[in-house]
């Protein structure tokens, strides 16, 4: 067991926890952040997405130890006022969840590709989203999304 | 043409489900939730939830439909679960409609055994054509209730009342839902008051179905918000894990529990089950995996997936009776005919078994109080989960609880309750409150899969038309056996099989297997007599419905105007009809290197009128797209016992990249009632494309998937 010191969501947070426990299940069982989602535990279907100083990161396969010092944002974190980022709020509008177990995980993917890419092209949302599964297959409703998400951003910063 | 109605069924596969268990949410708890009001069932029982209530008085009326809040709060039972097919938006709309209200205003209670009515499962695409025409009656009955108070308050005739915005107005006064409920009328406890036979809406008058309407919930899955049933904590909660065998058939011979101490968890065995609980998941999986290190089993022998057509035709079961028996169906003189045939064509076809692989896992919480037993988990049928938990724990009805909350997939998945099970007998053990979630890996290994199937089919040509058609199916399931072309002389067999994998329902099941044999061979059919694979199609169909969705098809993908697709590179069409609706789908498909390259998929599909065009068009596209996965790239493979395909990594299923330009039309009939769409678009999908493959090869494929060595076998 170690003392792993860390940011979540603009929050100093510390576990205490095996170095190696994955951070999924410090997030879901230690902090109660549960928008972050198991799917597979091989980085393979990208539902436990989280963003570590930005970057979008499978946490089920990322240790605690890795992100010690870090800044991480999970859903919960992407809408502190109490409204919704213009990403969740075009997955609304798209209509883009099926069971929506899939999608924190994409918008948050979604949230990192708009922040370094203001207008990506259709390619490139595809590129940045394909790691992630929808088993409902609702693939065209979240590509909209994003495009939806990166047109209403166009000429402000994400 | 052969109508073989006894082997029309949706779901083979599926155990009965047995009688509707319900213990008794005490009236206090109810109106914490709800509020006082009235409660409505169906039938036209109405009784009242009042704040002065006792809370010894009996629990909520089973057959509670809607609750009317004295506040004007709409709530509307159902047993019914969303999984993601729409169903709670579904109902929304229904209930609005008949109640003219706005969705918005309508709360949808779902799957709580202690207070919702029994609804079945939520499978076979029935939440459609059975669930809403219910809750339309109900909400129906009720909104002329309303008129009628109006009218003997007021004075004023009931021809001169109408429910607008969920109110009944005359001159300066107005009249609720809300009013409603505290209206003697609705207070009595009493048969009457409820008009029978209150006329529904017509669909030329629809304000709220018919038309698109976002997703119930969405906003509480875009923040995180939803909580699953892997998202569910209670107070002291442990976390649980399960020790799984190595191989399919293997017994457990010993095993050392005390080495779970030294992760701080505890392990619990129950003759073959073993688990560990923690207080962390990691805890409690690392507990599992140093007693899986202590392990002894006794292995047994386990067929290879190689081998599985022949496996299953040398296991048909041959005599027995209904669901677990052989169905026939024959009509003309099918050997008579093949006798005179002068040239009888013969094929066989096989799939492999594949997983659902839901994106949520299998999971429970489960909490005792005493003898009472409490399980949130993801399933599809909880009535069924109730009584696996009533038997397993020698439980009355009235001693178990399974609620639904809103779960990540299902696609006939999740229609068991074994992660229910072991998390209510950790739960025991421990004391504690248990929550478990399967891992990957044993979902892909320990849940039940769509079942393997082989089909042997024997026609023969007259004219150009098939004058006999022999179809036998071993083991896909019966659903869309039935041919729905017009032959003369038909028969059709089905022979269940000794499985080697634990099988279970799937989208649209059976349907997907034989409408794979059944387009395949009919493409062969039409090479055979040298016709146009759509000619040939038509020239068998008078169904109306169906030349209409393959007409709409072939007509938007210009079937009959496009000019030669060049080399390596084919066309092929696929139709089907099962539970009441029917699908067309056109392929275009670029085959180089054994890789099959989808260009273009147009698609027709009708399901009767229209609820929810929005909601309709994802799930068909949805249904598609999850097509491609068993019919491009899925097959669970297995050898010695062990399972090769546990992961994402080994058993590829769509992605964004997999999708192809896609144009899918939607034909509304309002003349036609309602019925369920998520599930029939994907069995058209298999055979389209192995017909545009062969159409860009020249080589058959007769199994699924369509995958590299196949193609390159010639």
């Amino acid at each position: 067991m170690a003392t792993i010191r860390f940011e979540v969501n603009g929050q100093q947070c510390q576990a205490e926890s095996e170095t190696d426990r994955p951070l999924l299940d410090v997030l879901r069982e230690d902090l109660g952040l549960t928008g972050t989602k198991y799917g597979c535990g091989e980085g393979q279907c990208r539902a436990c997405t989280v963003l570590v100083e930005g970057q979008s990161r499978p946490s089920c396969v990322t240790p605690v130890i890795a992100v010690e010092g870090k800044r991480i944002t999970t859903i919960e974190g992407l809408a502190p006022t109490g409204g919704l980022s213009r990403v969740q709020r075009a997955f609304v509008d798209a209509d883009a969840a099926q069971c929506g177990y899939c999608t924190p995980g994409m918008i948050l993917e979604a949230t990192a590709l708009l922040a370094r890419n203001l207008e990506p092209s259709r390619e490139q949302i595809i590129e940045a989203m394909n790691p992630h599964l929808c088993r409902c297959c609702g693939y065209g409703n979240i590509l909209a999304a994003v495009e939806r998400a990166a047109s209403a951003g166009e000429g402000e910063n994400a | 043409m052969p109508e073989a109605r006894e082997l029309r069924e949706p779901d083979r596969k599926e155990l009965a489900t047995g009688p509707a268990y319900r213990f008794g949410l005490d009236r206090r708890s109810w109106i914490a939730t709800v509020g006082a009001g009235a409660l409505i069932s169906a039938s036209g029982k109405i009784a009242r939830s009042a704040q002065e209530a006792d809370s010894d008085e009996p629990g909520i009326p089973p057959s509670t439909r809607l609750h009317l809040g004295e506040s004007g709060s709409i709530t509307v039972l159902t047993g019914k679960v969303e999984f993601g097919q729409g169903s709670r938006t579904e109902i929304r709309q229904a209930a609005a409609e008949e109640l003219k209200v706005a969705p918005e205003a309508v709360r949808v209670w779902m799957s709580d055994s202690a207070v919702t009515p029994d609804d079945g499962s939520t499978a076979g695409s029935r939440t459609t054509p059975s669930t809403v025409p219910v809750v339309r009656r109900t909400c129906a009955a009720v909104r002329e209730m309303l008129i009628q108070t109006a009218s003997d308050r007021w004075g004023v005739s009931r021809a001169a009342l109408q429910v607008r915005n969920g109110l009944v107005s005359h001159e300066s006064r107005t009249m609720g839902y809300g009013d409603l409920a505290r209206s003697r009328l609705l207070t009595a406890t009493t048969d009457e008051g409820i008009p029978r036979r209150a006329p529904l809406t017509p669909t030329g008058d629809w304000t709220v179905l018919g038309r698109p309407l976002q997703r119930a919930g969405a906003r509480e899955i875009v923040t995180g918000d939803h909580a699953f049933a892997s998202d569910l904590t209670r107070p002291g909660m442990l976390h649980g894990a399960v020790l799984r065998a190595p191989a399919y058939g293997a017994s457990l011979e010993s095993v050392d529990l005390t080495v779970a101490g030294e992760h701080g968890a505890r392990a619990i065995r129950d003759g073959d089950f073993v688990g560990c609980v923690a207080r962390s998941s990691h805890a409690a999986r690392l507990a599992v995996a140093a007693v899986a290190r202590t392990a002894r089993w006794q292995r047994a022998s386990h067929p290879p997936s190689d081998a599985i057509a022949d496996y299953l035709r040398g296991r048909a079961i041959t005599d027995g009776q209904g669901r677990r028996g052989p169905r026939l169906s024959e009509s003309g003189d099918v050997d008579g005919a093949l006798e005179r045939g002068r040239s009888v064509r013969v094929e066989s076809y096989w799939i492999p078994f594949v997983q659902h692989a839901p994106l949520e896992p299998r999971s429970a919480l489960a909490e005792w109080q005493g003898r009472l037993l409490t399980v949130w988990t993801g399933t599809q049928v909880p009535s069924r989960v109730h009584g696996e938990l009533r038997e397993s724990f020698g439980l009355s009805a009235a001693q178990v609880r399974v609620i639904v909350p809103d779960t990540g997939g299902g696609f006939g998945g999740k229609h068991t309750g074994e992660v229910a099970a072991e998390a209510a007998r950790l739960a025991k053990a421990a004391g504690k409150p248990v929550s478990l979630r399967w891992t990957r890996a044993e979902e892909f290994m320990w849940a039940y899969f769509r079942p393997a199937a082989a089909f042997e089919c024997r026609a023969a040509l007259e004219g150009g038309n098939i004058s006999v058609w022999d179809f036998t199916a071993y083991n896909p399931g019966t659903a869309a056996i039935a041919s729905p072309y017009d032959i003369p002389n038909v028969r059709t067999r089905y022979f269940p099989c000794e499985s080697p994998l634990r099988e279970g329902s799937y989208r649209g099941i059976g349907a997907t297997g034989n409408n794979f044999a059944r387009e395949v061979f009919m493409d062969e059919l039409a090479q055979a007599a040298g016709a146009d694979p759509l000619d040939f199609r038509l020239s068998h169909l008078s169904d109306k419905r169906m030349r209409d969705v393959v007409g709409a098809a072939a007509w938007a993908f210009g079937w009959n105007s496009a000019g030669p697709l060049g080399p390596n590179r084919g066309s092929g069409i696929a139709c089907g009809r099962e539970k009441g609706s029917c699908i067309a789908i056109c392929a275009q498909v670029r085959v180089e290197d054994g890789t099959v390259e989808v260009e273009r998929l147009v698609s027709a599909f009708e399901c009767g009128k229209i609820l929810n065009p929005l909601n309709l068009r994802a799930q068909v596209d949805g249904a598609i797209i999850q097509g491609l996965g068993p019919a491009l790239m899925e097959e669970v493979r297995f050898e010695n016992g062990r399972l090769l395909t546990g992961s994402f990594s080994s058993y590829p299923v769509p992605r964004f990249r997999d999708v192809p330009p896609m144009e899918t039309i939607l034909l509304d009939r309002p003349d036609l009632a309602p019925a369920g769409g998520g599930e029939t678009p994907i069995i058209a999908v298999a055979p389209a494309l192995a017909n545009a493959v062969a159409d860009a090869t020249g080589r058959r494929v007769r199994s699924l998937p369509l995958r590299r060595s196949k193609l390159s076998e010639g």
